[in-house]
């Protein structure tokens, strides 16, 4: 004899689960589908082109390409030209809080150990520009006696392993075959873990537009042969950018003839932006 | 009209964007929502899995505050987030390196555990109210029992394997959920005061010694609400439970500022600038001091005193109203505190918290609070004090 048949009630408990059940493997299977119709949708977004000739414009093959950025902050003199036309170029919101790229002041007076560090958007410097739309660096040291003085540009490091990709929950900031670490946004949820994993500050949050952003070595640039914004007015070539996969390119003369290295190594980031002249204080 | 940024003050060297604080306090109340909501399960657990018969009168208390809290947990972090109307997304197409990813996944799951155990906890009484009720209600009783009306012996022990197997299943679920919490900010390597393989266990049993304290004081209100006795042994169960997890609690938190402090890697200066400057109090006055070591030396005091009846429950109930105070400041410490510190590890910044706006401090209250009321509201229908679970299975067992 069955156990059903001896147990009605037991029976009709099973029944009703196991319809409970059907229940729920169809609501899963409908949901399921729908998931994955907006899988490869997604997918489709965050990884723009599958192996591309036709991205981002015809004529641009990102398996060619393995681009690079390097600093020379032997050179760099602090005009902030670049992060002007950085603003003006990627639309970055007007005020002195949100920066795709900055120069960084380092200052070291006589008989002290530790450096004075300031960028273009400390209240001295916005003062001294009369405007958040426009950067300076305030004359604040005239009168005190400098042993030791130099800028540093900074932008996003373009990760080979990115913490900010490694964070985000859906996919959106992803890593180009190019080596250019991108943000969809169209797709960017607002969580700004992304901010918070970054250890270099690149990445800020644009409030109006419900989205997290950072440079993109001027993506809509470089895939059409120019050079990022910043390494275009840069007066003097502190910014250097180029093609790893063209041994002539300038980063690749920059980072063969000098003795490069990169910020925060220990964070196992791995970033391709190499420094020449910096300072053990700088990170 | 109110300005999109809001730039925070700030000393020494700070990166540019960090200027603008990302982290509100309302990420400070999600990990404090799903901590409450692993503590109070973890109750309901003791009870149900283990047998600690003491905490009877608390277990369906326990299981309905889990689940009032649980499905507010999202509520913060929708509010935040930039695009909610594209949360789904990490639940539609989740990027599995990233610690967030499978939140929704975790929650859903720990959602459906604590609606179908709450379903078989209170079967008994939702067909005894269908079919004794005529009025409205008693027509959604009617819904609630899924069309299920059996109630027989078998029925009963057969709706108690799936309570127990639940409950087995909501102890990993629930303790998961709060530890993978913390180690959304243990792995992030960008910020010394997060970075601690330690945050997980540090989250969990904060968490533990949270959702057992809100259990007393919930316990407590609603014996004086509905004016009955409070039961001393039940409360005494809840102290146990506390002090027991509460030792735990120091001594981790205890040995991560330890190991912060003695491996004393870059930016650890600043470090100890913040901690003995603007988190001396909320850090070791309130989170420590007086939100952890005085419960717990009350407690122990009054568990060697063998504090019995009135006096016993009073000081239980202040410890526990302490101990939730101090596990707030914990969280507000690490996702406030945190940020606090700059990345550079040469900058100190200072969060300004806002009584209005989206991500305000009234936001942050209404959302602590709206649990509750859900509580008082599903208690309506659900009375946490009908024991379904046991008494009335044993009636019923034995009454056939």
């Amino acid at each position: 004899m069955k156990e059903e048949d001896r147990n009605p009630s037991q029976a009709a408990r099973r029944e009703f689960l196991s319809k409970l059940g059907r229940a729920a493997t169809c609501v899963g299977a409908v949901a399921g589908a729908a998931g994955l119709g907006v899988v490869s949708n997604a997918s489709g977004k965050s990884e723009p082109a599958s192996e591309g000739a036709s991205f981002p414009t015809k004529d641009y093959d990102w398996t060619q390409h393995q681009w690079a950025f390097g600093v020379d902050a032997t050179k760099c003199i602090g005009c902030l030209r670049c992060v002007e036309a950085c603003k003006k170029e990627n639309s970055v919101p007007q005020n002195a809080h949100q920066f795709r790229t900055w120069v960084e002041r380092y200052v070291y007076l006589e008989g002290e150990d530790a450096a004075h560090i300031d960028s273009q958007q400390d209240p001295v410097n916005i003062e001294a520009s009369g405007s958040q739309k426009e950067f300076r660096f305030a004359n604040r040291y005239k009168n005190a006696k400098v042993e030791k003085a130099f800028f540093v540009p900074k932008l996003c490091n373009h990760c080979t392993h990115p913490a900010c990709v490694q964070v985000c929950p859906v996919g959106a900031t992803y890593k180009t075959k190019d080596g250019v670490v991108l943000i969809d946004h169209e797709y960017c949820i607002g969580c700004r873990y992304c901010v918070q994993a970054c250890p270099y500050g690149a990445r800020y949050f644009n409030e109006e537009a419900g989205v997290s952003d950072k440079c993109t070595w001027c993506y809509h640039r470089i895939t059409k042969g120019l050079q990022p914004a910043c390494v275009e007015v840069c007066p003097v070539g502190a910014r250097i950018f180029g093609d790893r996969k063209d041994p002539q390119s300038p980063i690749n003369l920059f980072i063969r003839n000098n003795r490069v290295q990169v910020l925060r190594p220990e964070s196992g980031n791995a970033p391709n932006v190499f420094y020449v002249g910096i300072d053990k204080e700088v990170n | 009209m109110e300005p999109v940024i809001h730039s925070v003050p700030y000393v020494g060297w700070v990166y540019p964007n960090e200027t603008i604080f990302e982290w509100s306090v309302l990420i400070a109340v999600y990990p404090y929502l799903t901590g409450l909501v692993a503590g109070a399960f973890t109750v309901s657990s003791l009870y149900q899995v283990f047998g600690f018969q003491r905490l009877k009168p608390v277990a369906h208390l326990a299981l309905l505050t889990s689940l009032c809290f649980m499905i507010f947990v999202p509520t913060p972090l929708l509010l935040h987030l930039g695009h909610p109307e594209r949360a789904f997304n990490a639940t539609l197409t989740p990027h599995w390196t990233s610690a967030m990813a499978a939140f929704g996944y975790f929650a859903s799951f720990y959602v459906v555990l604590l609606l179908l155990e709450t379903w078989f906890a209170y079967r008994p009484f939702i067909v005894e109210q269908a079919q004794k009720r005529t009025d409205l209600l008693g027509k959604l009783y009617g819904l609630l029992t899924l069309g299920s009306y059996d109630v027989s012996p078998r029925a009963i022990a057969y709706d108690q394997k799936w309570i127990l197997w639940l409950a087995i299943t909501g102890i990993p679920a629930a303790h998961g959920l709060h530890g993978y919490v913390g180690f959304m900010y243990g792995s992030l390597k960008s910020r010394e005061w997060w970075s601690s393989d330690l945050m997980p266990v540090i989250f969990l049993f904060s968490a533990i010694i949270s959702g057992v304290s809100l259990l007393v004081v919930l316990y407590a209100a609603s014996c004086k609400l509905r004016k009955i006795p409070i039961d001393v042994e039940c409360v005494k169960g809840l102290a146990y439970t506390i002090w027991g997890f509460i030792m735990v609690a120091i001594l981790l938190e205890s040995l991560a500022f330890a190991n912060l402090v003695y491996k004393g890697r870059e930016g650890i200066e600043m470090i100890m600038q913040y901690v003995t400057g603007p988190l001396l109090i909320p850090y070791f006055l309130l989170q420590f001091a007086i939100g952890l070591l005085l419960p717990f030396l009350w407690l122990s005091y009054m568990i060697w005193r063998g504090t019995t009846g009135r006096a016993m429950i009073i000081g239980v109930t202040i410890s526990s109203i302490l101990v939730l105070f101090s596990v707030f400041m914990m969280r507000w410490n690490v996702v406030i505190g945190g940020q606090e510190i700059s990345k550079t590890g040469k900058g100190l910044l200072f969060y300004q918290l806002f009584v209005g706006g989206k991500e305000g401090a009234l936001v942050a209250i209404a959302l602590s609070v709206a649990p509750l009321i859900a509580l008082l509201g599903l208690s309506r229908i659900l009375p946490p004090w009908i024991h379904g679970t046991v008494s009335s299975r044993v009636s019923a067992m034995g009454g056939h």
